[in-house]
């Protein structure tokens, strides 16, 4: 006789065959036959959340932090479409999510019953596909593909929407077995010609550099430690945009920091003058190109990416290498060993003049602020922490915003996986509830936020959530009291008008984190600073330190978006050197 | 705004639009079509006309043809995202003027008027392989099959003959020869 499991069975089943450890989740009516099965699946611990968005964003920090697939629970009508701005954050920034949904039972579906939405018409635009289970024997199979297309290609968030009755009906378990085609759609599609190619053009370019993105990080650790072998076989630069950060380490001489809106001078201008791009695993996304037309004007493009559809449809490229970057980093490095030896010794000379170049235009220290003795920079905070923190392996989430740009900036990463951050979608409030993520994936490691009080308000309430789970995290808030990205763009673009940009009326956040049952800390000086940060390292439970910051203080460097990369505006600084009045800025 | 300040103001260059007919071949499952016409409302693509039906009932393969204009980049963002699709199996893009490719849109015309206007309806249809599908003493219907802008000046010209109620398809598309897409 063959075993008959209900729906709910079915998918726990699936679950712990696809080695599932957490799930995120928020209980209620359509998933009731699920959640009363969690008590027989001892593996898969589950972790109650506060709101379904923070389900989301919990299983993203999970996932990029692990690069396993993460796992969110949730109840249909307003359950689902909580969690869509997790899933559209995830679909935008390639975090492979698997988001499980109750529905009301079949024969209600259409009649605008209770708790019904349309899920799967709702999250059709910002999954890579999702499923509406109509017959439990479907059931394991769809659960089973569905892993198998977040985690394959370039990765990204789908939806299971089951109903109510399908949870409660039997059928026999179907075991995982791998389709051998995905439909077609295979993910390495290059030659050992293209790989040629590229040597050829390594080994001709005067002014090379590196682009690299998120794809490094989403093909594995090994694929940043073949970047690290290609970058120092080659002798080349490197830049990294918002989300390859970690992929190449930030100490090295040859990073050039990140690129991009907020990125380094010498970045910007070497992307601008440079002969030769090698693009690995990212997008050539609006912040980083700047005006597309005055994109990079003489060099020829290479772009290394899982996703076709990356390629030509911002910027077009001479040389396009569809694939998993770790194999394409593979062939290339054999390639280049086999044909160059010592290519990096040899090829020194041919780009001595562009190393040259590059010193100079960091020699302009575009990362520089002025420094207080009253007030605690923003930057000076960021660059505290790095320094009381870097012997640590501390995983760093962000919020949105002026905060999450000078952690970009001044925070530096040496590994992969250690850095969470809402790029593409600009998710205010995903720091909080990822960092709860990346807790419970690394029990024992540091996981800071560094949030705005503006971003971090929007989630607080999953501060719970780590209380209720002992999640020692720390809330590193920059407390500005003004949204401060809004405020910067109002300044510079909008004469100054500050509409709606400063909350009046904050919470005091220490009060805040002892009603939660967790500690608060407050810094005001930067004399005092060290201390309590250290404080707060010492600290073995949730933190939320409060950060009074410089309430004026500006992002630069910036391109002034709609502008190429060599009409950067830079710090306070250089522009009083330079004399730049109130007339060149109305410019921007 | 003439003057924006907006960061999303800066168009890039515009390359030459062309008219494309795409064919997809689909998984005949639910919400496919919603999928396929979401991806191009989504991402701001123009459908010009739309024909679908299920061509293989064992393999459960639909067939979705869709005649859009944009320009080289934006058809070839289009078949990219296409395939990307989980239910979509292959898809083709022919260009309208591409002579080894076979257009065709069908329409169904009514008229209401007398016999003498009647037998002149279907006289000017005779070009475009006319059918008549119904007839009364006062009124008929005609089906023909054509292009898509022929089809346009027809309703048109048809307009003096009675001509009341047109209905038509999408374009379907087939290569000529003995080649099939693969």
């Amino acid at each position: 006789m063959p075993k008959f499991y209900s729906g709910a069975e079915i998918v726990f089943k699936c679950l712990e065959d696809q080695n599932v450890s957490h799930i995120f989740g928020y209980p209620g009516g359509a998933v009731l036959p699920i959640y009363d099965e969690l008590k027989n699946f001892n593996s898969i611990k589950h972790i109650l959340v506060r709101h379904e968005q923070g389900a989301g964003h919990a299983a993203e920090g999970y996932a990029r932090s692990t690069g396993k697939p993460g796992v969110l629970l949730v109840t249909s009508g307003p359950g689902a479409t909580n969690a869509v701005t997790a899933l559209t954050d995830a679909y935008m920034d390639s975090v492979p999510l698997v988001c499980i949904t109750g529905q009301v039972p079949t024969h209600l579906i259409g009649t605008d019953a209770f708790q019904e939405c349309d899920t799967t018409g709702i999250t059709r635009p910002c999954t890579k596909h999702n499923w509406l289970v109509k017959d439990v024997n479907d059931l394991a199979e769809i659960m089973h593909k569905a892993f198998e297309v977040a985690t394959t290609g370039r990765p990204g968030p789908v939806l299971v929407d089951i109903p109510k009755d399908i949870q409660f009906q039997k059928a026999q378990y179907k075991n995982y077995r791998k389709l051998k085609k995905l439909n077609g759609k295979s993910h390495n599609n290059y030659s050992q010609k293209n790989i040629d190619e590229l040597i050829s053009l390594i080994s001709k370019a005067k002014k090379p550099i590196f682009y690299t993105g998120g794809g490094v990080i989403n093909s594995g650790t090994k694929a940043s430690e073949l970047l690290r072998e290609l970058v120092y076989a080659t002798g080349f630069p490197i830049t990294s945009t918002l989300q390859g950060l970690g992929c190449f380490p930030a100490d090295d001489n040859q990073f050039l920091g990140m690129l991009g809106m907020h990125g380094t001078y010498e970045a910007n201008n070497a992307m601008y003058s440079c002969d030769l791009m090698i693009n690995v695993g990212a997008r050539f996304d609006d912040r980083i190109t700047g005006k597309i037309d005055e994109f990079s004007p003489k060099s020829k493009k290479v772009h290394i990416d899982i996703d076709p559809s990356s390629i030509n449809k911002n910027v077009k490229v001479d040389l396009a290498i569809v694939g998993d970057i770790k194999s394409v980093l593979t062939s290339t490095l054999k390639t280049l060993k086999k044909s160059k030896n010592n290519f990096s010794k040899s090829n020194k000379h041919q780009i001595s003049n562009w190393w040259e170049q590059i010193q100079k235009w960091r020699s302009k220290r575009s990362l520089d602020y002025i420094g207080s003795e009253e007030t605690i920079k923003p930057q000076y905070a960021i660059e505290r922490l790095y320094e009381l923190t870097k012997d640590k392996d501390t995983y760093i989430t962000t919020e949105v915003g002026q905060h999450q740009m000078w952690a970009a900036q001044h925070y530096k990463f040496n590994k992969p996986n250690r850095w969470m951050t809402s790029g593409g979608l600009g998710t205010m409030g995903y720091g909080l509830p990822a960092a709860v993520g990346v807790q419970i994936a690394h029990p024992k490691k540091l996981v800071i936020d560094i949030a705005g009080e503006a971003s971090v308000l929007m989630t607080m309430q999953e501060m719970s959530t780590a209380v209720q789970y002992n999640l020692p995290i720390k809330i590193f808030i920059l407390n500005n009291e003004y949204m401060g990205m809004v405020r910067q763009w109002q300044e510079l673009l909008h004469d100054k008008n500050y509409s709606e940009s400063y909350t009046a009326a904050l919470p005091d956040f220490v009060k805040m984190a002892e009603a939660y049952g967790c500690v608060g800390i407050r810094a005001k000086t930067p004399e005092e600073l060290d201390d309590k940060i250290i404080e707060m390292l010492n600290t073995d439970r949730p933190v939320i330190f409060d950060c009074l910051v410089d309430k004026q203080e500006n992002c630069f460097p910036m391109i002034p978006s709609g502008k190429p990369h060599n009409q950067m505006l830079l710090g306070p600084k250089d522009q009083k050197e330079k004399k730049i009045t109130g007339k060149g800025r109305t410019l921007v | 705004m003439a003057n924006s300040k907006s960061a999303y103001s800066f168009a890039g260059k515009k390359q030459k639009p062309d008219t494309h007919i795409i064919v997809v071949w689909v998984d005949n499952e639910a919400g496919v079509l919603a999928r396929v016409v979401g991806l191009f409302s989504g991402r701001g693509y123009n459908i010009e006309s739309l024909a679908v039906a299920e061509v293989d009932q064992k393999q459960n393969i639909s067939r979705i043809t869709i005649v859009t204009t944009g320009t080289p980049q934006v058809v070839d963002q289009i078949k990219l995202q296409l395939k990307k699709l989980v239910p979509v199996h292959k898809v083709a893009d022919f260009k309208r003027e591409d002579k080894n490719v076979i257009f065709k849109e069908m329409a169904l015309f009514k008229f209401v008027a007398n016999n003498g206007k009647l037998n002149k309806a279907f006289e000017a249809c005779k070009k475009f392989n006319p059918v008549i599908l119904d007839k009364t003493n006062k009124s008929n219907v005609i089906q023909i099959t054509a292009l898509r802008r022929e089809i346009d000046t027809m309703s048109k010209n048809l307009k003096k003959f009675g001509l009341v109620s047109v209905s038509r398809t999408g374009a379907v598309a087939m290569t000529r020869g003995s080649e099939i897409f693969k």
